[in-house]
């Protein structure tokens, strides 16, 4: 009995140390988001200090932090919904005629390295007069999205027996007439699932957009980076802004915990 | 009899045509194109027209001390990145693995990590590794230890990065492995139990082992993704000090984006698409062999 206990005890110390190392840098970026420049770089570092709205005020008042803001969404939501409208049929014919070297082909995307891509949409947006466009952007983050659907898609439609859509066509339906009015009825929660992972993949990429969009495209992982670049020493408005381009994702995925969960592990779990 | 039509038998080939027709465009193409360019030497800031140089510019990088050093460092930061979030990842996910006040917050808490944006977790790594005013050197003070430069020194910049991206990774490695014994039947642990096996026993030869599949899948992925790792040591360090953390990719990007070698970056970027996709074929070959 007393083992027990110590045994309990000494479990939730273990388990409460590992939260604190995982949680400790998004408290740490908090708390000096709310810190004077003063405050920051006092030695040693500050644990108690007045809470200042300062450097909010200058993130979201001096930049144009709500462009940036509004150009992320509008990529992020173009690029899943058009991922949706390409994947969801490939996804569907995947599972129903087992088309394992598709799913490949597909999954390719996912695992390659996107730098190899990009070089060559540069020159080729370039050509194209699509720098700086939200097709230019649209397009490239549309590769980062098409994978996790089909990925996911693939799989949720395993879950779904094959004798929803088969009874409609007995009765006559054609299967893309099933696919569209009993299949994805009942995918709801894949789609979830789907659409909030490759919208946060999406909404967190760095690479595609600091190279293809300039001032009138600029995404937040950009403006953040160049906000560094430009302000090395102003922490307090650098953590500010970590604060507001994280937010949404970590929002989304306490809303969509299950869905979060059930996606990043259906890589290597099936079901 | 009901003639089906053309659409409706040719389903398994239109449902996925338009995905096909884009990743084709927007992937193969332009991998062959990248290939097409590595036997030019084609600089954009030179104003030449694009022409074909052989194998020159292979000659050229792949002998070059720089590049050698990319690959070696790649491979470093990999394999102690993966090892360390491996390990780390698995024993934690043990710990985890049963039912315990609070199990929920504590998944949400390691989700958190993951959907992080990378550039501005780099950032806020970047102000606890400061030398001056950053938190790692003042616990190293409080602990009585010297004081390093983390990565504003040659020597301690992979270590410093791996750190990031082991506190930013292992929480992946946990989640998978949760969701891997979460799905195991109890039978061959109660039967070994009934036998008489120690704890440690039963996780050595009965958990351990059953829970291995998903465990290598995991890691094999991590080990992809950590092979082109890119937006913390770009935001960070920007493959600095020197070259001291020039991975391939930050050093394919440079040639692409600020030197606009184009012949030259396309070399870089053909080796890691070749070093990526050979982990990729072996984590294929290990799924399908293992039926996970």
């Amino acid at each position: 009995m007393n083992k027990k206990l110590i045994t309990n005890i000494f479990f939730y110390l273990l388990v409460v140390a590992i939260a604190l190392v995982v949680l400790f840098p998004f408290l740490w970026m908090l708390a000096s988001s709310f810190k004077t420049q003063v405050d920051i770089i006092s030695w040693p570092p500050k644990f108690i200090f007045s809470p200042t709205l300062q450097n909010y005020q200058k993130v979201f008042g001096e930049q144009d932090f709500l462009k940036y803001f509004l150009n992320s969404t509008i990529v992020g939501s173009l690029a899943v919904g058009l991922s949706l409208v390409l994947g969801l049929p490939a996804a569907y014919s995947i599972s129903r005629y087992a088309q394992k070297k598709l799913a490949v082909f597909i999954l390719l995307a996912r695992l390659m390295p996107g730098i190899c891509f990009l070089m060559p949409w540069y020159i080729i947006f370039s050509r194209l007069n699509l720098m700086d466009s939200y097709v230019a952007l649209v397009l490239s983050h549309m590769l980062i999205a098409l994978p996790i659907v089909v990925w996911i898609m693939s799989t949720y439609f395993n879950s779904i027996p094959r004798e929803m859509e088969e009874s409609a066509m007995v009765d006559g339906a054609t299967r893309q007439y099933a696919f569209w009015a009993i299949i994805l009825p009942l995918s709801g929660p894949g789609i979830i699932t789907a659409t909030t992972l490759s919208f946060i993949f999406s909404w967190n990429n760095f690479m595609f957009s600091q190279v293809l969009s300039m001032e009138k495209t600029k995404t937040l992982p950009i403006a953040v980076y160049n906000f560094v670049s430009y302000a090395e020493v102003d922490w307090g408005g650098v953590m500010a802004a970590a604060v507001a381009i994280m937010a949404p994702a970590i929002i989304l995925t306490m809303i969509f915990q299950k869905y979060v969960v059930k996606g990043l592990t259906m890589g290597a779990v099936k079901g | 009899m009901i003639q089906s039509s053309f659409a409706e038998r040719n389903l398994r080939i239109l449902f996925p045509l338009p995905a096909i027709i884009f990743v084709a465009l927007l992937m193969i193409f332009p991998v062959l194109y990248t290939l097409f360019l590595s036997f030019t030497n084609w600089n954009l800031t030179s104003g030449m027209p694009l022409s074909f140089n052989g194998i020159n510019s292979y000659l050229r990088v792949l002998t070059e001390p720089r590049f050698l050093h990319a690959v070696g460092r790649t491979f470093a930061f990999t394999f102690f990145a993966v090892v360390i979030e491996s390990f780390l990842g698995v024993a934690i996910a043990l710990i985890l693995n049963r039912a315990f006040v609070g199990k929920s917050i504590a998944k949400l808490l390691f989700l958190l990590p993951l959907v992080a944006t990378p550039v501005a977790v780099g950032i806020v790594f970047n102000l606890f590794y400061d030398p001056t005013i950053g938190l790692a050197n003042f616990v190293l003070k409080s602990l009585g230890l010297p004081q390093g430069l983390w990565i504003s020194s040659a020597g301690s910049v992979i270590p410093s990065l791996i750190l990031v991206d082991v506190w930013q990774w292992t929480p992946m490695i946990t989640l998978i492995v949760l969701a891997g014994l979460a799905g195991l039947s109890e039978e061959p642990v109660e039967a070994a139990r009934v036998d008489g096996a120690s704890e440690w026993q039963i996780l050595r030869y009965v958990t351990l082992p059953m829970v291995m599949p998903v465990i290598l899948t995991a890691v094999i992925l991590r080990l992809i993704d950590a092979l082109k790792t890119f937006d913390i040591i770009f935001a960070m360090t920007g493959g600095g000090p020197g070259y001291a953390s020039e991975t391939l990719n930050i050093m394919g990007f440079k040639y692409s984006f600020e030197y606009f070698r184009m012949g030259q970056s396309s070399v870089i970027l053909v080796a890691l698409f070749l070093i990526v996709f050979l982990c990729s074929l072996g984590i294929m070959k290990l799924r399908a062999s293992s039926e996970i």
